[in-house]
């Protein structure tokens, strides 16, 4: 593969609005045909960033580059991005063909193209047979398809998307999490997603963004992000984490009863600062071999099946709440436990990440 | 189910139903009514006379409803857009002159426009010395007033669509590269027409059988169907005659009504829907 392409460059972007902070100087580089996603809780600033790449807000400060050029304060129907709104927006009073014409016929395209191209994307959107429905006709499905095909049918250099998934069922969701994967990959076109959902953006995004009060705190592939999470928060918010208050020392962390979590220590930590050490449920293994770093023992509170693995809530001196671990289905189902036992967890220092708390 | 019913025929039905009956009979020698079956009084509606009065009430409460229209619709379009909990007491600053009577808003346009009137001083009071324009008593003045007075409905019919209207949908317009002209004329125009047609209609209804209006502010120079109506019935003794004039103007009412249920039938799937988007 070729060295990837910056396609869109924010740089050093502020918007606030009167005296709230919505971003604060942001920057981000998007690469050509990549699956990027904004992520962060409500208020983050994620909606009013994407509202800026697509010309609803102008930033107060900084400059937003497409393909080298600054888009900032181009009026919306000027920039070759298109947003698909969480709403879907789609025009009541047309059917799904007026819909995706729409944006074409804007482009003054003669009309033998515009039908071309609109029957493409409804066929690549399996649109077809609803093509003559109106969008009150629709289930929720089908309306957001027909949103990403009204704003695909554009050729955009950038296509936004505000959490497209979120109104639909848990089930729907995820087979549109594939299909939206597929469909970047068919079309070759870069999107930029906007989610509150972290499952969603590890599922389907190549890199992400995390966001908290109008910052950036980490930009990276879902895998980095989870497991060299940036702080605490990013360790919190995406996936779970069991962390470990206590003291830094050389290599760990002291934890307040006086037990020795071993790890290493990041650079930006010295020894003695209040620290918190975190581990994956996933990473802790019960009955542990007796060369492993980090062991302790607890007495396991409850247990939640669920079905590919089973969730242990056991309760250790090391920290107010409980451990969560993860052990496969197949693990517990060699060596039974149930709650009120006292069993001996353990990790490797390899899977210790240590944060400033 | 039942009170409506019996509310509405005794108070609309029977009344209606009179009156009809009433147009198929012939005038007596000295007034009064002459019990002989006739078609006479619809045949003089007819006539080219009344014809060009019916015309010309249309043509008059038309332009009324027209300007009432534009004026209305932009003024809605302001307040809808006017941060939310302001909304309200703009709503209410337009419909204040409801509180007070018909006559009297009537009137103060004669204080507005009359030779000496306020129009005319403030002109004095800019310079000008010439002959004061004759306004009052024009065909313009009595526009103005069907304007001015029937102005709220219209205010309130289009406000009512355009501040339930989803804001995405003409940002997705924009987005999807239409000019700012453009998505008013084929997003936000389209799923507002049936507040215009609502509003319309009461400008319009009210208007062509208003007799008030054209008598202050007219002069009695310029009669509408209204005035004719009133002097059949109360002048000229003819209340056969004038209630032929008055079925006339229920049958161009229930036309106009009509219209404005075809226009609305159009538009009201889209209006629901502009409505449920807003909660998504």
């Amino acid at each position: 593969m070729s060295e990837p392409r910056t396609l869109l460059q924010i740089d050093h972007v502020s918007k606030n609005f009167g005296r709230v902070t919505a971003v604060d100087g942001i920057s981000l580089d998007i690469r050509e045909n990549e699956f990027f996603a904004l992520l962060g809780p409500s208020g983050c600033g994620k909606t009013t960033l994407l509202r800026m790449l697509a010309g609803f807000e102008t930033p107060n400060d900084g400059r937003i580059l497409l393909d080298g050029r600054d888009i900032a304060r181009t009026p919306p129907n000027k920039r070759p991005v298109n947003l698909m709104f969480q709403s879907y927006a789609l025009f009541p009073h047309m059917s799904v063909r007026a819909n995706v014409s729409y944006g074409l016929e804007m482009e003054r395209l003669p009309a033998a193209e515009i039908r071309e191209r609109v029957d493409a994307i409804l066929a690549t959107t399996e649109l077809v047979p609803f093509a003559d429905r109106k969008p009150e006709q629709l289930s929720g499905g089908q309306k957001q398809r027909v949103a990403l095909a009204r704003a695909l049918v554009k050729r955009p250099r950038l296509l936004l998307l505000d959490e497209p998934l979120g109104a639909l069922d848990k089930k729907l969701r995820g087979a549109m999490q594939l299909e939206l994967k597929r469909l970047q990959h068919e079309v070759g076109i870069t999107f930029v997603i906007v989610t509150h959902d972290q499952e969603e953006s590890l599922v389907m995004a190549d890199r992400m963004a995390v966001l908290k009060d109008g910052k950036l705190l980490q930009c990276d592939t879902p895998h980095a992000v989870y497991e060299y999470p940036a702080d605490r928060f990013v360790a919190d918010f995406i996936g779970v984490m069991n962390f470990v208050p206590g003291k830094a020392t050389a290599d760990g962390v002291l934890a307040a009863n006086g037990a020795r979590i071993a790890g290493k220590l990041p650079a930006t930590l010295s020894p003695g600062a209040t620290a918190v050490a975190s581990v994956r449920p996933e990473r802790i293994r019960l009955f542990p071999k007796a060369q492993t770093a980090n062991r302790i023992s607890g007495t396991v509170e409850a247990l939640a099946y669920q079905g590919l693995d089973l969730q242990l809530h056991v309760r250790t001196p090391l920290s107010p709440k409980p451990f969560l671990v993860r052990v496969t289905a197949d693990a517990a189902d060699r060596r039974p436990v149930s709650a009120g036992d006292t069993i001996e967890l353990g990790w490797d220092a390899a899977d210790v990440r240590i944060f400033k708390d | 189910m039942a009170p409506a019913l019996a509310w509405l025929t005794a108070l609309m039905v029977v009344p209606c139903a009179l009156v009809l009956a009433l147009a198929f009979f012939r005038r007596g020698t000295y007034g009064g009514i002459e019990y002989t079956f006739t078609l006479e009084n619809f045949g003089l509606v007819f006539d080219p006379l009344y014809a060009g009065i019916f015309l010309n009430s249309a043509r008059i409460a038309g332009t009324a409803t027209l300007i009432a229209v534009i004026i209305g619709y932009a003024a809605a379009y302001a307040i809808a857009a006017a941060p939310r909990r302001l909304q309200p007491v703009l709503l209410f600053f337009a419909v204040l002159p409801f509180w007070s009577n018909y006559l009297i808003r009537t009137y103060a346009w004669i204080v507005l426009l009359n030779r000496e009137g306020l129009v005319t001083q403030l002109l004095r009071w800019f310079g000008y010395t010439g002959e004061p324009p004759s306004m009052l008593y024009t065909e313009g003045a009595v526009i103005a007033g069907l304007v001015y007075n029937y102005l709220p409905f219209v205010i309130l019919a289009c406000y009512a669509p355009l501040s339930r209207l989803n804001p995405e949908l003409a940002e997705a317009s924009r987005d999807l590269g239409a000019s700012v002209v453009t998505t008013f004329r084929r997003v936000i125009l389209p799923l507002t027409v049936p507040g215009i047609a609502a509003g319309a209609v009461f400008v319009f209804v009210l208007s062509i059988g208003n007799f008030v209006t054209p008598a202050l502010l007219g002069g009695g120079r310029f009669q509408m169907i209204g005035n004719l109506v009133y002097d059949q019935f109360l002048t000229a003794n003819d209340w056969p005659f004038g209630a032929a004039l008055a079925m006339a103007l229920i049958a161009i009412m229930l036309l106009v009504l009509m219209a404005q249920a075809i226009a609305t039938d159009r538009a009201s799937g889209h209006a629901a829907e502009a409505r449920s988007n807003v909660d998504g």
